[in-house]
């Protein structure tokens, strides 16, 4: 099952090389991984996206993180509401009569282009992972020459509903 | 060594070097023994040392090996951390092994390597390694002092980390021009761990629900492992056992953590555990487990292990809680704390007369046994003779192979913290110098090191060591002319194929012996054992005994490989 999982650690030296190489240790199998800093100085957040086999090993999951000396909080956010987007870049081949049919596919996406050249161009996109991968998914048959993504970054929503009716584990 | 001249501690010149104020916060830490070696990125360390007025003692090594391994003897027999230094790049890697078995026994152990200067760091320069890289997957925490000024705060930090919650090792990395570094201002040593505060107090909802557990039982059973000595719970461990007529086994880590002559004692489980204490977790209906982390030279095949039991599990590490196990009753803490809370509880005295009728049959029907040689030394009646003639009161150190589990089934403790034997990594080469460690923190017991006449031969440098501290442990070598260990494996596994496991040449361990000015014996005869152990035990100074022994003996009973628990082989003749 896939699972998203926030982590807030201390700013130190080694601390991604620390969190990283006990996952690979332990085998756990990681899809995505976005670090960057928080809100406080000094403090920065993990959001990994993580494919475990049961509750046994989520459970070790979180708690081999929470035994990091420089992680503060661990929380598994799947089953809550939460807003989780990722940004990709995506170089298509691609010119003149070409060119429009792209703008028409991503424009719903609200996808833009960001470089363009001779014979290609590159797309931003930013949203749930979902959509970022529809978006690559129809723009394959123009061939991808280059692609690159953030992974998932993620938090709650500012209000829990009582029942949260979209299961994100399905849908990230 | 110890120190002759002296400089102002108070003074706010820029008299002091980093490495002085490494050896202040050391002194402050309560340090009174550093184990290491020096080289080029520690001179100014060492410089510091030979200049220290404070009162502690530096124990040269021959290999860095020698020093973090004597580390652990230090810590697992007093408690305290245990201090390392060493020198940047192969200084720092000579240790990893000894990292290693730190981190899986738990022992506290603070290592000090040099690092290369700030400026040349990441540049491939003479002797450098990347130790943090190294060390972050083998140690507890891991620190590189950037700033002089924050040394002080990183060495209380160490400390702290090192021996408390579970204890592990910790290394700190000191580039040379950080300890080099002339320094004015005296910093504060203040810390904040914000992420590590481990819970030693028990949930009271869990230990309501261990007490109705066990008021439940019929087949309960207690397994001990090292965090009843970590935790110095042994006397409540007696008191509920004694209360509530468990019947307790021991993990090879916890021996000691309850009497060996007890008679609710069943021995030790796992691969080499007695019959009675391997049924009594596979047949019991309550497994208490106190401090230990359900290892699999422990539990055999998990299919099978104690298949009919409720789990509880008390441990400081909420991570081993359901690791390896599925647990009903999960109490994260202390284990003392934990047992005083369940003591205080009125637990209905449980109905298991017939539970502990069955073990003590188990008990009496299925002893260890093994069959004596009439003419040569039986290594099982060796390790015997050895706990009767030193009555059991010894501490003891043992190798890793066949010895070690013959030490652990045939010498039995009755008080705690008097086995040191490297049991999560299986480490050869770290009895002896343990023994050296285990002596200079308890310079008063008799100290015993039982090793093969393979693993000596990987640390036996440290015979000077020995000689240069007169230091009086009493070498045992358990010589069977083989890694006998491996050699039982060829044996019982791979159809006799004895695939580089047989010496043809050993050294004459006496003369080695006497090359380091250390009186040598050795004794073929099982007629002469009891004569040269007694000279042996009451000769003042350090003895090497070198018994040579039955090269055909496997060690029983035994789980073989991907069995379970109750499939033990060689359970009598
Ligand atoms: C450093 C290291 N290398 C290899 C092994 C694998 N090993 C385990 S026991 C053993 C044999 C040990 O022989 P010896 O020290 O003579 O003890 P014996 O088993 O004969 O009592 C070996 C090679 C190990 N545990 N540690
Ligand atoms: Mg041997």
């Amino acid at each position: 099952m896939r699972r998203i999982i926030i982590a807030t650690v201390q700013n130190r030296g080694g601390v991604l090389n620390r969190i990283t190489g006990m996952l690979h240790k332990r085998q756990f199998n990681i899809e995505s991984i976005s670090v960057g800093s928080s809100e406080t100085e000094g403090i920065s957040k993990m959001t990994f996206v993580v494919d475990v086999k049961d509750h046994q090993k989520l459970e070790q999951l979180t708690k081999q993180l929470n035994k990091q000396i420089d992680v503060l909080k661990v929380s598994d956010i799947t089953e809550r509401a939460i807003v989780a987007r990722e940004l990709a870049l995506i170089k298509v081949g691609g010119s003149g009569q070409l060119r429009a049919e792209i703008q028409g596919i991503i424009t719903p996406f609200r996808a833009s282009v960001i470089d363009v050249s001779k014979d290609s161009l590159t797309i931003q996109v930013t949203g749930r992972p979902d959509k970022v991968e529809a978006l690559i998914a129809l723009l394959r048959p123009y061939g991808i020459k280059e692609l690159t993504k953030t992974g998932v970054t993620a938090f709650l929503r500012g209000q829990q509903p009582s029942q949260v009716a979209e299961i994100n584990s399905f849908t990230i | 060594m110890k120190v002759q001249a002296k400089h102002d501690v108070g003074s706010t010149k820029k008299t002091l070097t980093g490495a002085d104020v490494l050896i202040h916060a050391l002194v402050d830490a309560g340090v009174d023994t550093i184990f290491g070696y020096p080289g080029g990125a520690v001179l100014p360390i060492y410089d510091a040392i030979y200049r220290s007025e404070a009162s502690f003692e530096h124990v040269l090594s021959r290999h860095e090996q020698g020093s973090i391994h004597a580390a652990e003897g230090y810590a697992r027999v007093t408690g305290k951390p245990g201090v390392v230094i060493a020198t940047s790049g192969p200084g720092a890697t000579n240790l990893i092994t000894g990292i290693t078995d730190a981190m899986m026994d738990s022992l506290p152990i603070v290592i000090f390597t040099g690092q290369v200067a700030s400026n040349v760091i990441g540049t491939d320069a003479f002797q450098e390694a990347d130790v943090m890289g190294i060390t972050t997957p083998i140690t507890k925490y891991n620190y590189q002092v950037k700033e002089l000024s924050e040394l002080p705060k990183v060495v209380k930090e160490a400390f702290h980390i090192a021996s408390t919650g579970r204890p592990g090792p910790v290394v700190v990395d000191i580039p040379k021009d950080v300890s080099a570094e002339l320094s004015s201002a005296v910093h504060e040593a203040t810390f904040e761990l914000p992420g590590y505060q481990p819970n030693k107090t028990p949930n009271p909802l869990q230990i309501i629900k261990l007490a109705d557990a066990l008021s439940r039982a019929k087949r309960p059973l207690v397994l001990a492992g090292a965090g009843i000595l970590f935790a110095e719970a042994t006397e409540e461990l007696k008191e509920l056992a004694e209360r509530y007529q468990l019947p307790v086994i021991n993990t090879l880590l916890g021996l000691g953590g309850f009497p060996g002559s007890h008679e609710l004692f069943l021995g030790m489980g796992g691969m080499h555990g007695t019959y009675a204490a391997n049924m009594g977790m596979y047949e019991c209906d309550l497994l208490i487990n106190i401090g230990a982390r359900f290892d699999d030279r422990l539990t055999g095949n998990l299919e099978h292990f104690a298949p009919k039991a409720r789990i509880a599990h008390i441990d400081i590490d909420p991570a081993e809680i359901g690791k390896n196990v599925q647990t009903e009753i999960p109490v994260v803490a202390d284990a003392k704390e934990a047992l005083q809370a369940l003591l205080l509880r009125s637990i209905t005295f449980p109905d298991h007369q017939d539970w502990k009728v069955k073990l003590t049959r188990y008990k009496q029907d299925y002893p260890l046994w093994y069959e004596r040689s009439d003419k040569e030394i039986s290594p099982q009646w060796l390790l015997e003779t050895v706990h009767r003639l030193t009555q059991g009161e010894a501490i003891v150190t043992t190798d890793v192979g066949q010895h070690q589990m013959w030490a652990a089934q045939y010498y039995s403790f009755e008080k705690p913290n008097r086995w040191v034997t490297s049991g999560g990594l299986g480490t050869m080469g770290f009895g002896f110098p343990a023994a050296i460690g285990a002596q200079l923190g308890e310079p008063n017991q008799l100290v015993v090191s039982i090793v093969g006449d393979g693993g000596f031969q990987m640390t036996a440098q440290e015979l000077a060591v020995v000689k240069e501290r007169k230091l009086p442990i009493k070498i045992i070598i358990v010589n069977n002319q083989a890694l006998g260990m491996v050699r039982q494996w060829q044996e019982s596994f791979y159809e006799e194929r004895y695939s580089e496991s047989l010496f043809m040449e050993n050294p004459d361990f006496i003369k080695l012996a006497e090359s380091y000015g250390i009186h040598g014996m050795s004794v073929d005869k099982e007629t002469e054992v009891i004569d040269v152990l007694k000279k042996a035990f009451s000769f003042n100074g350090p003895v090497l005994v070198d018994c040579r022994v039955v090269q055909q003996e496997c060690v029983y009973p035994m789980i073989a490989p991907g069995k379970g628990i109750h499939e033990m082989i060689g359970v009598s003749k």
